[in-house]
């Protein structure tokens, strides 16, 4: 299919259906594999963050912060109080937990030495000696996948000591978390990696500054990482032009919900939400009613709203954001009030209990849903429920608060008739629907 | 009672990789969970005991994290998502169903010990919705009829001694 965009071509997924694509000979031998790495390490690391600047790759996990810039943050020679030399860590992102996401999935079980050639030319960039992946609990299978493709990579020599002659050393460790949401926040991440309750840290200091273990830490997500061996490989001027003026590259949009053919997709950023359903087979069902474009914390799209592009200014000036990629598309069958609720569960479970407003917040939302549902709202708690948003977003350590109120807030917005209907009809009941899962869940975190 | 020996072998086995010795906290939870199938208040002690933690520290960290058990669990843990992507493809049929097969409710274990029924959140397999966990395995695009074959075939296995839901375990490895 042709995307209107003379310059895109897969960066990360280019043979991700070919069977082998994820052995280490697959990659050498028909994807330049660690060939990025070698012309890398010939570089000086400042030549090669500023290779990853003119590329204009941002974050793919979710805040889309350029990487470049964050890699030119970590301190070139830290000491410690003593003077002696403090090591860096390099730490990857893989706890995939947003509703509605799945690329970074693919990337480990389809093209994991993508990754791995990531972290090393990034771990040669910022001068780090020891990388760890902090992969979610829940990727049993997943995590030996990549055991086995960091084995295989330390037999070819591209890990361990003196990487291809070079001088340069690098350790790539696997640690698993243990299913917390909010360990994907970067901060909560570098505490679970200590082996602590994942719990947000206060800004500043900084990871670059204070990060794991207390010493200076970069963290980039699985997506980005995969995509440095192409800006290397390739060039920074053919990654910048596939891309928009202030963020180049491709991304992996996942697409998940009511379509035909779900699943993840590399695309150009300069498609609109409607052509990307289109391209994941269309809506089936019904026609289409909302969609969340940037897994479940960005705010709700109406159907008429959908000819946005998904660059990631296009979707902050609708109001919403580019996220981690994932695309959740629902039909006019849906029940706006029930989704949102069935995200609200999930935030009440996954607050972390730190801060009160969040703590509190979540649940206080969660549960008024809850009563709309059920038959027992009124008017005011449409307001009211504006009113614990505004009290929750911008006012806690993390974004994980702000993240509770983007679904919640704008599916009151955007479809209050269809909450003022469920009001007047006394719930779910009232509209002939039962509820259709069971709102019990297990034990929160607090 | 000490911490099971080849529980301390893995664990020494990986204490290099990391800085403190308070980072081998999480991987000693998960061994502990994997061999036992929950984490028993002496089972915090002795992870306490071994890696030289106040019983507090362990606590705090193992009722912060949801894949670790503070109850006896049946020996296989039937996990649902039912986060939207696999509620708008119908994950609520699916524990409609497991209830009915099992005679539990969300979060109940089965008489025999045999099945825990969970709901849990995003698997991360929403492209392949809906989606389930048996153990440590994955099922994606799972029907009712899928389902039921699921939880007859790990009857059967479990009926014959047989481990269910951990076909890519190696011994020795925490991950």
């Amino acid at each position: 299919m042709m995307y209107n965009n003379e310059h895109f071509e897969p960066v990360i997924t280019p043979n991700v259906s070919k069977p082998g694509c994820e052995t280490i000979d697959f990659y050498i031998k028909n994807e330049d594999g660690y060939k990025a790495l070698e012309k890398a390490l010939k570089m000086k690391p400042a030549e090669v963050v500023d290779e990853v600047k003119k590329s204009n790759l941002r974050g793919r996990g979710g805040a889309g912060f350029p990487t470049g810039m964050k890699w030119s943050f970590m301190p070139p020679n830290p000491v410690d109080g003593q003077g002696n030399p403090k090591p860096k860590y390099l730490v990857c992102n893989a706890d995939e937990g947003e509703p509605g996401t799945f690329k970074d999935r693919l990337i480990f079980t389809k093209t994991p030495h993508r990754m791995i050639e990531g972290m090393i030319i990034g771990g040669h960039a910022i001068g780090s000696n020891k990388g760890f992946i902090y992969v979610r609990g829940e990727w049993f299978k997943e995590c030996r996948l990549m055991q086995k493709a960091i084995d295989d990579a330390y037999a070819k020599g591209f890990l361990g000591k003196n990487i291809l002659g070079s001088g340069f050393n690098f350790d790539l460790v696997i640690y698993k978390g243990a299913g917390a949401y909010i360990c994907g926040e970067e901060t909560a991440l570098l505490n679970s990696l200590e082996g602590k309750r994942g719990e947000p840290r206060l800004k500043p200091p900084f990871p670059a500054q204070v990060g794991a273990y207390g010493m200076p830490s970069c963290v980039n997500n699985v997506e980005t990482f995969a995509a440095v061996p192409y800006i290397l490989h390739k060039g920074w001027e053919k990654y910048a032009k596939m891309g928009t003026e202030r963020s180049g590259g491709t991304r992996m949009i996942g697409v998940s919900g009511h379509v035909h053919k779900p699943g993840v997709y590399e695309l150009p950023m300069n498609l609109s939400i409607n052509e990307i359903i289109e391209i994941a087979g269309g809506v089936k069902g019904g026609k289409l009613k909302a969609v969340i474009p940037g897994g479940a914390s960005a705010p709700m799209l109406k159907a008429s709203e959908c000819t946005v592009l998904t660059d990631y200014d296009s979707l902050a000036k609708a109001g919403t954001m580019a996220g981690s990629g994932g695309i959740i598309v629902m039909n006019d069958t849906v029940c706006i009030p029930e989704a949102t609720y069935t995200l609200l569960k999930f935030y009440e479970h996954e607050s972390c209990g730190q801060c009160s407003q969040c703590r509190e917040g979540s649940h206080w939302l969660a549960r008024m849903f809850k009563r709309i549902l059920d038959g027992g709202g009124t008017q005011d708690d449409l307001d009211y429920i504006a009113k614990i948003c505004g009290n929750m977003a911008g006012q806690t350590i993390c974004a994980f608060a702000d993240a509770v109120t983007g679904p919640a807030l704008s599916s009151v917005r955007k479809f209050r008739s269809e909450f003022e209907e469920l009001i007047l009809r006394g719930g779910l009941k009232g509209i002939n629907r039962e509820e259709s899962v069971s709102h019990k869940m297990g034990g929160a975190h607090v | 009672m000490a911490l099971a020996e080849k529980i301390k072998k893995t664990l020494d086995g990986i204490r290099h990789q990391f800085p403190t010795e308070q980072a081998l906290l999480i991987p000693a939870l998960h061994e502990v969970q994997n061999e036992y199938g929950w984490v028993s208040i002496d089972n915090m002690k002795d992870i306490g005991e071994f890696l030289h933690l106040p019983l507090s520290k362990v606590r705090e960290v193992a009722s912060f994290y949801t894949m670790f058990k503070l109850e006896k669990q049946g020996q296989v843990d039937l996990q649902i998502c039912t986060n939207i992507s696999c509620w708008l493809n119908g994950a609520d049929k699916l524990v409609a169903c497991a209830k009915r097969k099992l005679h539990v409710e969300n979060g109940e274990t089965t008489k025999d010990g045999k099945f825990t029924l969970t709901q849990v959140e995003c698997l991360a397999s929403c492209g392949t919705a809906p989606a389930l966990m048996l153990n440590e395995d994955y099922y994606e695009n799972v029907d009712e009829a899928l389902l039921e074959k699921i939880i007859d075939d790990a009857t059967k296995d479990l009926a014959a001694g047989k481990v269910v839901g951990k076909s890519t375990r190696q011994e020795g490895m925490w991950l």
